[in-house]
Formats: structure tokens, sequence, C-alpha cells
């Protein structure tokens, strides 16, 4: 059992008949991920890769029984797929578009909100690479070749970072659980506590790996919770050393304007709730192994 | 996206906010005539430039006078701008706002944000105006009010009042105050702002409510449904680097170091830079080609970043995912063959095809020096810029 997707896990694929969501439909396809539907509205009938194109997430979800999505709308229309798939059943979303109007996603939250905790869906995004479990399913747009499965979940921010992260724990033999993105803008779906919360209640991961950036509250909220609730060990990563203050670093999310958000203040903040902190990103694979070995010898 | 302040107030006007009388000026003979249709005896000329702390820097003046007038704004046009958040290079004056003078017993601060905590629009105000917001906080932390506005109703008229009552505005003030929240909170949502900023917000000394100066700022995710807000873009007030670099699609900000980076991803970008750091050097850009690294983009990008003339050496970072490291390195050959740089250039492949990009670079017989990681790619950028290629050689990696 991994977080959020497995191989029982029935995707439709919002946008797919895009240039760039047939793309990775098929890379997901061949990840061997149950896409069972596409929506597009007015393309109700067609078939790409083999996948049937609904009109609706609701007509999709009645015919194939999905319960996962994958947004690659683009961004004046996205944020009304993601309410449409938290109103047609989808548990699980993730929002791969970049550039949806802060003010869309604060919409998309409160919207969200008014279904019960129980059938309420968990988005992860927009702006990021998706989500994967190795040897189970993919739900994005990573590179699935360069993740073992295995037992580290990694929840970050940065697609290519991650990325990074995941070849380096590669070429170490180490395995992940389940990769979990959410994304650079200000406004996300889930935030680092929210997946750190799910890592820790998944038996599948040991050790989760954080990598963060400058800009926005959530690593210090995730200080806090790694702090009072977690009992597995963290090892983050933060990004922007160097990034001056307020200067938006590419993601929308990346900028310095309070207090507590350069990368040198959210490191002391980890540091202090005692996760290990790779000093630079060429180690992160070495500390994780690190700390590994002490819980193993431990 | 910044706008001026003149734009912020004519737009928070047309929400019933209410502002001074001003005009806007291109040169000092027309901020004088200007003045002279305003009326009165007292005006403030401002310099329009997009960063605050413009009165400590000389871009506020009083004026009692045509010549005054004059004078003042023939200081400013043309002048860099040097306050706090400009930067130590300044922003150009190109534009002055006259205004009459108003005479005030009270200065409110107010702001609205995106809070990134509750993820709502937060309205922050303090009785204790006229100090920039961090000051207030670090000064007099008591006296700032903070209220979110729940999304689906929008700011009710009781909060906006609770607010008003909290900063101790006069009984006979208050339905202005609301009037004055409620436009801004309608300007901030039907607008796609990330911020809105009156400081200060003044009581006059005839009991009206003004915003003295204005600050707006605008998600340029959302700018694609407000054209006229896109109008307003002044290019003017941008480093020249970083607005080719967003007419040509990339992200790109100068920094002041001598090592140039180009990189896939913002969050990689950045680890770059900082690894730069840690092995003893600086970056000079931020910069970040984004998914798809073709020879379009990746030569872009190098005649982006080796337009710096600071640049000594040029760092390539790419972590191909769903490119290939044989495409990334078909694009890096092809832009230096097509346009050969005259630093020092090292390549980090990672990724998807790494062999077959490696063989590329090597086949090329361009003097690229190669790194496998990203710590190596630096140490080596760092030596390379300071010209220490017998170093390099001895380490095994110029091959």
């Amino acid at each position: 059992m991994t977080i959020f997707i497995d191989r029982s896990t029935r995707v439709i694929v919002h946008g797919i008949t895009g240039r760039i969501a047939q793309f990775h439909t098929r890379e997901m396809l061949d990840y061997g991920t149950q896409v069972v539907g596409g929506v597009v509205p007015g393309r109700g009938g067609e078939t790409v890769h083999g996948v049937p194109v609904y009109n609706s997430v609701k007509d999709a979800v009645a015919a194939t029984g999905a319960n996962a999505s994958i947004v690659f709308v683009p961004p004046p229309f996205a944020a009304d797929s993601i309410m449409e798939a938290a109103d047609g059943g989808i548990r699980y979303c993730v929002c791969i578009t970049d550039g949806i109007p802060a003010q869309d996603m604060i919409r998309v939250k409160r919207y969200m909100m008014r279904y019960p905790r129980e059938r309420r869906m968990v988005l992860t995004g927009p702006n990021c690479a998706g989500t994967i479990s190795p040897g189970k399913a993919l739900l994005g747009i990573m590179p699935g070749h360069i993740y073992l499965p295995g037992s580290v979940g990694i929840v970050g921010r940065s697609g290519t970072l991650g990325y990074e992260a995941a070849q380096q724990l590669k070429d170490l033999g180490i395995g992940v659980s389940t990769s979990v993105g959410i994304g650079g803008d200000p406004i996300n779906g889930s935030s680092f506590r929210d997946i750190l919360e799910a890592l820790e209640a998944d038996p599948d991961t040991e050790l989760v790996c954080m990598i963060g950036e400058i800009g926005g509250p959530q690593e210090a909220e995730a200080a806090a919770y790694i702090q009072n609730h977690m009992r597995k060990p963290v090892v983050a990563y933060i990004a922007g050393l160097t990034a001056p203050k307020g200067r938006t670093m590419g993601h929308a999310g990346a900028i310095i304007s309070a207090f507590g958000e350069s990368a040198s203040e959210k490191v002391e903040i980890l540091s202090d709730a005692g996760v290990t902190v790779a000093e630079n990103p060429s180690v992160i694979g070495d500390t994780v192994a690190r700390v590994l070995r002490r819980m193993a010898a431990a | 996206m910044d706008i001026h302040e003149y734009q912020a107030k004519e737009i928070l006007k047309s929400f019933g906010v209410g502002v001074p009388e001003g005009a806007l000026a291109y040169s000092p003979e027309q901020a004088a005539y200007r003045a002279r249709e305003l009326g009165g005896d007292r005006w403030v000329v401002k310099a329009q430039v997009h960063a605050g702390g413009r009165g400590k820097a000389g871009g506020v003046r009083l004026c009692a006078s045509d010549h005054e007038i004059q004078e003042a704004s023939s200081d400013m046009f043309g002048m860099k701008l040097v306050t706090h958040q400009t930067g130590p290079e300044g922003k150009g004056v190109y534009r002055v706002y006259v205004e009459a003078a108003t005479p005030f017993t009270r200065e409110i601060y107010l702001g609205l944000v995106l809070d990134r905590t509750s993820q709502r629009v937060m309205i922050v105000a303090s009785g204790e105006g006229g100090m920039e917001i961090e000051e207030i906080s670090a000064q007099k932390p008591g006296s700032i009010v903070r209220s979110t506005v729940e999304p689906a109703v929008g700011l009710r008229d009781f909060q906006a009042r609770e607010i008003a009552f909290a900063l101790g505005i006069p009984a006979t003030l208050i339905p202005q105050m609301v009037r004055t929240l409620q436009g801004c909170y309608r300007a901030f949502t039907e607008l796609d702002a990330t911020m809105v900023e009156i400081n200060p917000l003044v009581i006059t000394a005839d009991n009206r409510l003004l915003a003295l100066d204005a600050k707006m700022t605008f998600d340029g995710n959302a700018l694609f449904r407000h054209p006229h807000i896109a109008e307003l873009r002044d290019k003017s007030q941008e480093d020249p680097r970083e607005s080719r670099a967003a007419d040509r699609g990339l992200s790109y900000i100068g920094l002041t170091g001598n090592i140039g980076c180009i990189v896939n991803g913002a969050g990689l970008a950045m680890a770059t830079m900082d690894t730069i750091k840690l092995a003893g050097g600086e970056p000079a850009n931020f910069l970040d080609i984004g998914g798809g690294a073709t020879p379009e983009r990746v030569a872009k990008a190098f005649r982006l970043v080796t337009s710096d003339r600071n640049v000594q050496a040029v760092l390539v970072n790419i972590f191909a995912g769903i490119n290939r490291c044989d495409w990334v390195a078909e694009g890096v050959v092809q832009a230096l063959r097509a346009e050969p740089v005259d630093v020092p250039v090292v390549v980090r492949l990672a990724g998807t095809n790494v062999q077959e990009g490696l063989k590329i670079l090597a086949r090329s017989g361009l003097p690229i020096i190669r790194a496998t990681t990203l710590m190596e790619a630096a140490e080596r950028a760092v030596m390379a810029w300071k010209n220490d290629r017998a170093q390099i050689a001895r380490t095994g990696a110029a091959q």
C-alpha cells in the first residue's frame, strides 16, 4: 500500500487531446498506470492511445470507475477542471498546469471544502511534476526510470530538483515508496505538512526526504509538524541560499517576502526541529544513505 | 507585475477609494503647468518609480511655487532613484506626479496581501502609518490588525467595521473606512492583484480619508484576463536583461556574480546557484530554460547569459527527465558552433540518455568542460573562472 496511488488506481486525464497530455498519457500507460479515460468537453467518443475520451468528469467516472485524475488543461481553464474533478467524485487529483492565477486557486481550495471529509478530493500541485509510486503507478510527468521501488518517501516543490534527488538515490541503490510534487505556486492543493502526514502514516515509508525552497511558510509549518508528530526521520534540502530578497525565482511561490522565508532561515528552523539538512544538492542521496545506515545500526 | 503610484491611485479611485487631486507630467514645465491646473498653494512632486522608500531617496518633494516645482522635477527627471527596494543601480525617473498637498491629522497603514498560511486574502492594517510595514512590525507589533477574507462571501461589512474600530477611526469616518476597505478588496480580487498597499491612508484636516500613497502588484498569471492592466507594464522600470528574457519566454534574474547559469527547472536553477556559492564562486544570474531544451532555446539562453559582461564562465546544468540528454547536448553544441563564446563552458548532464549526450559533447571537439555531479560542475566552473585550467587537467576533467 502506498499513498495516493497504486496499481489499482484508475486515472482520467483532463485535456487528454493536447500534445503534452498525449505524450504523458503514453508515458503513464507504458509505466503500467491504469489510464482509463480522458476528459475534453465536446470531444467525447474519440480515443487517445486507445483511451476513451468523455465530455465530462461525471461521464468518465460513471463509465470507467475512475478515482484519480491528472490535469493538463491550460491555465485559464485549469481551476474549472480541478473543481469538476472534485465534484465528479475523483478522490485524488494532480494538477500539472503552470500559471494558474492565484485567485483561481483560492476559489478551488474553498470549493473543495464544500464536500465532507470522507469524500473530499485531495489535490497536489498545481505547477508540479506529479506523483509516482515506483513499480506501481505514475500520475505525473517525471521520468519513471530514475526511481527505484523502495522505502524513502519524497516530497518537494521543484520537479527537476526532485529528479536530481531520485537519481542520486538510485545511484546509491536506494528506492522510493512514493514521490509527491506539491508544486511551486503560492496557493497549492496540499502543503508539505499534508504530505508528511500521509507519509508518516504510510507503512511502506521509513524515511522522508523533503525538498523545499525559499518563499512561503510551508517549510516552517512542516518543521513544527515533524518535531511534534513525526517518528520517521526526515532529511531535507532547501534551495535558494543565494536568491535575492523580494525577487520571484521562476516559481510563482519562490519569493522571500517575510521573516523565516529565506533558505538559511528555513534550514535553521528545520535543523532545530531535528531534521537532517543536506548542505548542498549533490549530497541529498548521501545524506539519506547516512541516516538510513544510522537507522539500521540502531 | 508592478505599476506606478498614479496608476494604482486611478484604479483605486474607480473602486471608491479617496485619493488627492493629482496630475502626471513628463517634463518640469509640464509639472508646473499641471500644478497651476490643480490649484492651491502647496504641491507634492513625486517621482514615479516601481519602488517604495522614495521619500528618503529624494523622490518626493513638497513645493510652494512654480519655480520650486520646476526645480524639484528637473532634479528628478533622468535620475536613477536609489531606495532600499531598488538595489544599488536604482530606477530611472521618467514621469513625475504632481498632487495638491494634503494637511492631515493621522496616518494609517493599510495593506492587502495573499496570505500563504491561510491561503486567502488578508487585510493588514495599523494605526501607525507612514512607516514601512517591516518597521511597524518591528517597533509597534501590537498596533497591527489582521483579518482574513472568506473567499466564498468576500469581505463582509462587519469585518471592515471591526478593522476600522480596532484602528481607532472616529465614528463619523467609519462608513468611509468601510467603503475604502471594500474598494481595496474588490480591486484586489476583480483585477487579480497580489498586493494592494496604501501607506499612508490619512485622516485629513477636514476629516476625510485619503490615500496619499498607493501601490498595487498584479498576478502575472492572470494578466491574460486583464488586458488593460497588462498595458500598464513599464519596461523602463525593469532590468533590461530581464525584460528581454521575459519577452523570449525565459525566466531570468540578473545577479552580480560572474558565473552564468543555464538550468532547466526553477528549483534546480536555485540549487545550481547555491552550489556555485558553496564552491567559492558567485552566480551571475538565475535562469530557468523550462522544459524541452531545444537547440534554439539553449542558444537563446547562451546569448542572454553571455550578454552580461560580468560573466566569465558559464555553467550549464540540465537534468533531462522527459528531455533527452543527447538532444540537449546537440543543443549546446549547435549553440556554441553558431555563436562561439569566449568564456569557459562547463556542462553537466544527468538523466535520460546521459552517455549519448556526453559522447556528443566529446565528439564536437569544442572546449567544453564536463562534470558528473552538480558539485563537481560548480567546482569546475569556479576553477575555470579562476583561469586555472592546469588544475582542471590534473583532476582529469578536460578530456
